[in-house]
């Protein structure tokens, strides 16, 4: 029983194989022939369909050719006329702008899609004035190499000029986030221009420390109210004299203050270093000095 | 009047040119202005060298004149000439105004503590004996005990300037 089972089942195995077997070669010369018929037929024209009785008559009716003809199917349209190529949406030319000014009539109609500044007749094509030029926030930003995170800065400029300080981190703009640590020397969380900067070599192990990401340029920039009514005196006045420091301020400065403080405990008289500040004497070059 | 003389065997020390700062042996003498030099065991080969940018040194070798490189090696290495001349005042010296030159700001704020923590020491000492010597009336007292706590003084502030520099 068992090995019969084996050869039926064996045969009934064979059998869709070789089905599917069939159907594989022939679907591949089915596509090829069609291709080749394709290309045939809109050269090919078929017979005629309609078996000739008699001269002039045909076997088929008009309506039986129609179905045998499968002009059903072939169903061409007109070529387009001029009315409705017209009336096709085109993408817009021209658009009007809105223009300022009293005398200025109000808008402009500007075209989309401007004739070349340029039709050449050698090879080069002539450069627009604002070739090369960008826009400040597309700037390449760079750092000297001596500045890394962790290094002892001397700040050159600026109510804190001559002071050690620490820099943190480069941000977008360019300038350099730096920190005092505040309990330190007094200087803040602050930015500092390249600059305007000695990069010392000391420099202090800050892999670990975490600087909080809402530090940046826009943290940082100087807030100045500017609504000017077209009076004159009192907006000198109103505009912010006193600056306060805010508690947002105080807060990241601890944050940051407190992770640095620590690792400087562990270099030995590095505090000491940082509070003091960096002048020159007599006899001293800064071209003859190893910062 | 004069102490170093050039003869045949004097170290002397090259001051500028080249091989500004290492040490040769004088080999022969070439005329009024040159010498013959070699100084195998401080990386200078065996030329020409003018007197003037030589600086004669207390150390001379033992070798004939227009003696090969060997022999220079080997009474330079049986003078231990190198060893002899970094315990030199002279090189010394030069090594610690190579050390000033290197120093970075911060070492130069370490320096700076610690002379001040020096002198201050010093002056503490000083005052004591001034007072004391006051004290005593007109006996006058030697200046032996002043000498030795600066000296003290002294190594500790070398040591920190070395500490400082490295």
């Amino acid at each position: 029983l068992a090995p019969q089972m084996a050869g039926e089942k064996a045969a009934g195995e064979k059998k869709p194989k070789k089905k599917t077997g069939e159907k594989a070669p022939a679907a591949p010369k089915a596509t090829q022939k069609d291709v080749g018929e394709k290309k045939k037929k809109v050269k090919k024209h078929h017979a005629s369909r309609n078996p000739v009785l008699a001269r002039g008559i045909g076997r088929y009716s008009r309506s039986a050719m129609y179905a045998r003809k499968a002009l059903y199917k072939r169903k061409y349209t007109a070529p387009e006329t001029k009315i409705e190529k017209k009336k096709k949406e085109k993408p817009r030319a021209t658009i009007t702008k809105p223009v300022g000014g009293d005398k200025n009539g109000g808008s402009r109609v500007v075209k989309i899609r401007k004739m070349p500044r340029y039709y050449p007749t050698e090879d080069v094509p002539r450069k627009l004035l604002s070739h090369g030029k960008k826009p400040f926030c597309q700037h390449k930003r760079r750092l000297r190499a001596s500045i890394t995170p962790g290094t002892v800065l001397i700040l050159l400029t600026g109510r804190h000029r001559g002071k050690r300080v620490v820099f943190l981190k480069q941000l977008g703009t360019g300038l350099l986030l730096v920190t005092g640590p505040l309990a330190v020397n007094r200087v803040p969380l602050r930015r500092a221009h390249q600059k305007f900067v000695i990069a010392t070599s000391t420099k202090l192990d800050i892999s670990g420390v975490k600087i909080p990401k809402h530090l940046t340029d826009a943290y940082f920039k100087k807030k100045r109210l500017r609504k000017p009514k077209h009076q004159e005196g009192e907006i000198f006045d109103t505009e912010k004299e006193k600056y306060e420091i805010t508690e947002q301020r105080k807060t990241d400065q601890k944050a940051v203050d407190s992770q640095i403080l620590a690792r400087i405990k562990k270099v030995p008289q590095l505090r000491g270093y940082l509070r003091s500040t960096f002048s020159l004497s007599n006899g001293v070059y800064p071209h003859k000095l190893v910062f | 009047v004069f102490k170093r003389f050039v003869e045949i065997g004097r170290v002397a020390f090259i001051s500028f040119g080249p091989h500004a700062g290492k040490l040769v042996a004088i080999v022969d003498v070439i005329d009024q202005n040159r010498a013959l030099v070699d100084g195998p065991c401080s990386g200078v080969r065996r030329q020409a060298m003018p007197f003037k940018c030589m600086q004669l040194t207390d150390f001379v070798l033992k070798f004939p004149h227009s003696a090969r490189q060997k022999f220079v090696r080997r009474a330079w290495e049986k003078e231990n000439i190198n060893e002899k001349w970094a315990g030199t005042r002279w090189a010394k010296k030069i090594e610690a105004r190579e050390k000033k030159a290197k120093m970075t700001d911060f070492d130069r704020y370490k320096v700076m503590k610690a002379k001040k923590m020096r002198n201050r020491i010093i002056k503490h000492e000083m005052k004591k004996l001034q007072k004391l010597a006051s004290k005593k009336g007109k006996k006058p007292e030697k200046s032996e005990k002043p000498a030795k706590p600066a000296k003290a003084q002294k190594s500790e502030k070398v040591q920190k300037a070395q500490k400082a520099q490295k």
